[in-house]
């Protein structure tokens, strides 16, 4: 199992190196370029020229690739064109800005999902089983960006329950050496503040958790209808085990095979997500990050936000990976 | 008294389109520490009589009629509760395939365990001791080394083993077999047969043994049912019945027999027609459509188990088999196969 770690992590290297490179080239072949947006109306022959020039992107790209790979390793990301700022400063804030509201995400449509998924088939062809396929059904069909927009609508503005912008109120001052809000909060025993992180996620992180919920909801139905009619199933019944009990320890633990390997799959869909709710609600993460590097053409930003997209999908498919060879016994990675 | 008493037990399915009529009123006795055979071809009602008696049925499966008496206690009457007291307890069942039957996610220690913590309040050590116990009674070496195992660790036959490790676990009064062998090649089945005859003889286990071959029941068991369409047709003791079948279904059970010796020329003959549909029941035998020996009366009368040629043999026909048509060479002491 370690070696199987081990093995996989030692694979990033050439991921990682063939991704540079796509992505390198990828975000020179966008239209327009550094200099329109730091310029604007303004620009001349002459200006934009000389910008091109402080840039280094005048010169041909296999120099500009190698003086690119060079800073990488050395860990340098390069500095936002715009802000000035080391793009490795910055992701320090955002990446776990990002991330703290993914697993939230997350997890909401797992603690949802899951009794969701399972009460639906209990009771097969039941009321709720046909409410939860039609809440599914409007859960995944509805736009992210749009079912932000009602919240933050409803119960930011109108009824004024929640905050509708940012990680933390302002007036709230919290040290930050994780930049993880809630374990920020932990740290400092800050109870106020805490309470304060957690408003500050519910919005946007129920809107990024609907489609994963929905997902998630469906594939546990299906996987316990399955698996309550295999012969297994009926074995347990016949020892006369209590049907929780059943339920729990041989219904359970196998129809949670398929909804680990979708939790993998749904990685991607939460950034891409990401990067609509945290326009919505002004989440200072990688995604509005992102969002502004593209109209910017901020080639810096968005080759070391891109880059840091494909390690959190490299990990987690990994740790998914990993949690699946633990619930089923057949599969032991050597 | 009986130990396990069955009478008039009706089971029906609904599924979208029809009523699948699976059990038809069947019922018998059986006194502790006997040995009964149920035998007939596939899809006859034999797994959906035992799951009736125990209780679990697929969702589709329900009891529409008759009586279960365990002990003294109708199993049908019992509320859920009560009846999973006695389920895996007092009545233990094995199935068809071992491959499928076992939880493939969890050790086989942990199955057979938690049988044990369930019936018997064994703490966790004294469970898993007395598991290991169990593993090596049925022939399984090194059982206590195999406990953290999985099931697919084990063979088909090692598997069977362990499930009916599992279902005497709690020391059952009765035993139920659903095709215990049907899964497994030859030689295993002779061996699986073997634990399960001795067990059952040494812990005075009432068993069942659910079978679509003659042969298997052959050796192991007391008494035969024959089962078509959810009734049985004949009942006898297995030798009479091998002997002097004289429901033309049992004779052509045993014609299709698979033998050892069938070095002479004579070839297996399969019965003619297929098993009744069992969505509509006309009225009339339910074999007659396939009978050799089908009368008018059989067609327009459904016949009821009646005894022929001594108390303990019945048999369900209008025309029953008459004795110039019964081969010689169907006797116990050459039981066909295994
Ligand atoms: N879940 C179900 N839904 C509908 N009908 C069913 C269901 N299970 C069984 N049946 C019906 O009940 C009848 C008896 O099935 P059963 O499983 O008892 O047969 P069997 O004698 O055990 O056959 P086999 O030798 O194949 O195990 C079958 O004809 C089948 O049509
Ligand atoms: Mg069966």
């Amino acid at each position: 199992m370690i070696k199987y770690i081990v093995r996989r992590l030692v694979l990033l290297v050439p991921i990682l190196f063939g991704l540079s490179l796509l992505v390198f080239v990828y975000v020179r072949s966008l239209p327009g370029g550094p200099e329109i947006a730091l310029l604007g109306e303004r620009a001349t022959e002459q200006s934009s020229e000389a910008i091109r020039k402080d840039l280094g992107l005048d010169q041909p790209l296999p120099v500009q690739y190698g003086r690119y790979l060079k800073n990488l390793a050395s860990g340098n990301f390069g500095s936002s064109i715009i802000t000035r700022q080391p793009v490795m400063d910055e992701l320090k804030q955002r990446f776990p800005a990002t991330v703290e509201l993914g697993i939230t995400a997350i997890l909401i449509a797992l603690i949802l999902g899951i009794p969701l998924g399972f009460l639906a088939a209990k009771r097969y062809q039941g009321f709720l089983d046909h409410a939860s396929l039609g809440a599914s059904l409007i859960g995944i069909s509805f736009p992210i960006f749009f079912l932000a927009l009602i919240l933050k609508w409803i119960f930011a503005v109108k009824l004024g329950w929640l905050p509708s912008f940012g990680r933390i109120d302002a007036t709230i001052d919290l040290p930050h050496p994780t930049n993880f809000y809630l374990l920020d909060a932990i740290i400092d025993t800050n109870w106020k503040a805490f309470v304060d992180v957690l408003k500050h996620l519910i919005l946007p992180a129920i809107a990024l958790a609907t489609i994963p919920l929905a997902i998630i909801a469906r594939i546990t139905r299906a996987a316990v209808l399955e698996v309550t009619n295999e012969d297994y199933v009926r074995t347990a019944r016949a020892k006369g085990l209590d049907p929780s009990v059943v339920d729990r320890r041989h219904v359970m633990k196998n129809a949670m095979l398929p909804v680990v390997t979708v939790i993998g799959l749904q990685t991607g869909l939460i950034l891409t997500g990401a990067v609509l709710t945290e326009t919505v609600f002004a989440w200072p993460g990688v995604g509005s990050w992102m969002l502004n590097a593209i109209r910017n053409a901020d080639y810096a930003v968005l080759q070391g936000g891109i880059l840091f997209f494909a390690l959190i999908t490299i990990f987690s498919s990994l740790l998914v990976d990993i949690s699946y060879a633990f619930l089923n016994p057949r599969i032991r990675y050597q | 008294m009986a130990l396990l008493s069955v009478r008039d037990l009706e089971v029906r399915f609904s599924t979208r389109k029809a009523t699948v009529h699976a059990v038809n009123q069947i019922g018998f006795d059986l006194e502790s520490g006997e040995s009964l055979g149920i035998v007939g071809e596939s899809g006859c009602g034999k797994s959906v009589s035992a799951l009736a008696m125990l209780g679990i049925l697929p969702k589709a499966g329900r009891v529409t009629g008759g009586s279960v008496e365990f002990g003294g206690v109708d199993l049908l009457k019992l509320p859920d509760q009560k009846l999973r007291q006695i389920r895996g307890k007092d009545i233990a069942m094995i199935f068809q395939d071992p491959m499928t039957s076992l939880n493939p996610v969890l050790t086989i220690g942990r199955q057979l365990t938690e049988t044990l913590e369930k019936h018997l309040d064994m703490d966790k050590d004294v469970a898993k001791k007395e598991a290991a116990e169990l593993l090596e009674r049925v022939g399984i070496p090194r059982a206590a080394d195999r406990l953290g195992d999985y099931p697919h660790q084990f063979s088909g036959g090692m598997r069977q083993r362990v499930m009916i490790a599992m279902a005497i676990s709690c020391k059952p009064k009765l035993l139920i077999a659903d095709e215990p062998t049907t899964a497994l090649d030859v030689t295993i089945q002779a061996q699986i047969l073997e634990v399960l005859k001795n067990l059952t003889a040494e812990e005075h286990m009432a068993l069942i043994l659910i079978t679509h071959d003659l042969g298997v029941v052959a050796g192991v068991c007391e008494r035969t049912n024959v089962m078509y369409a959810g009734k049985f047709v004949e009942t006898a003791p297995t030798a009479k019945l091998f002997s002097k079948p004289r429901h033309p279904y049992t004779l052509g059970l045993l014609k299709s027999v698979p033998r050892l010796d069938a070095a002479r020329k004579e070839r297996l003959e399969p019965i003619a027609g297929l098993p009744r549909d069992l969505r509509t029941l006309p009225p009339g035998c339910s074999f007659a459509p396939r009978c050799l020996y089908a009368t008018d009366r059989s067609r327009a009368e459904t016949p009821e188990l009646h005894t022929i040629d001594s108390d303990d043999h019945l048999v369900a026909c209008w025309n029953p088999v008459p004795d110039a048509d019964i081969p010689e060479r169907h006797s116990l002491e050459d039981p066909g196969a295994s």
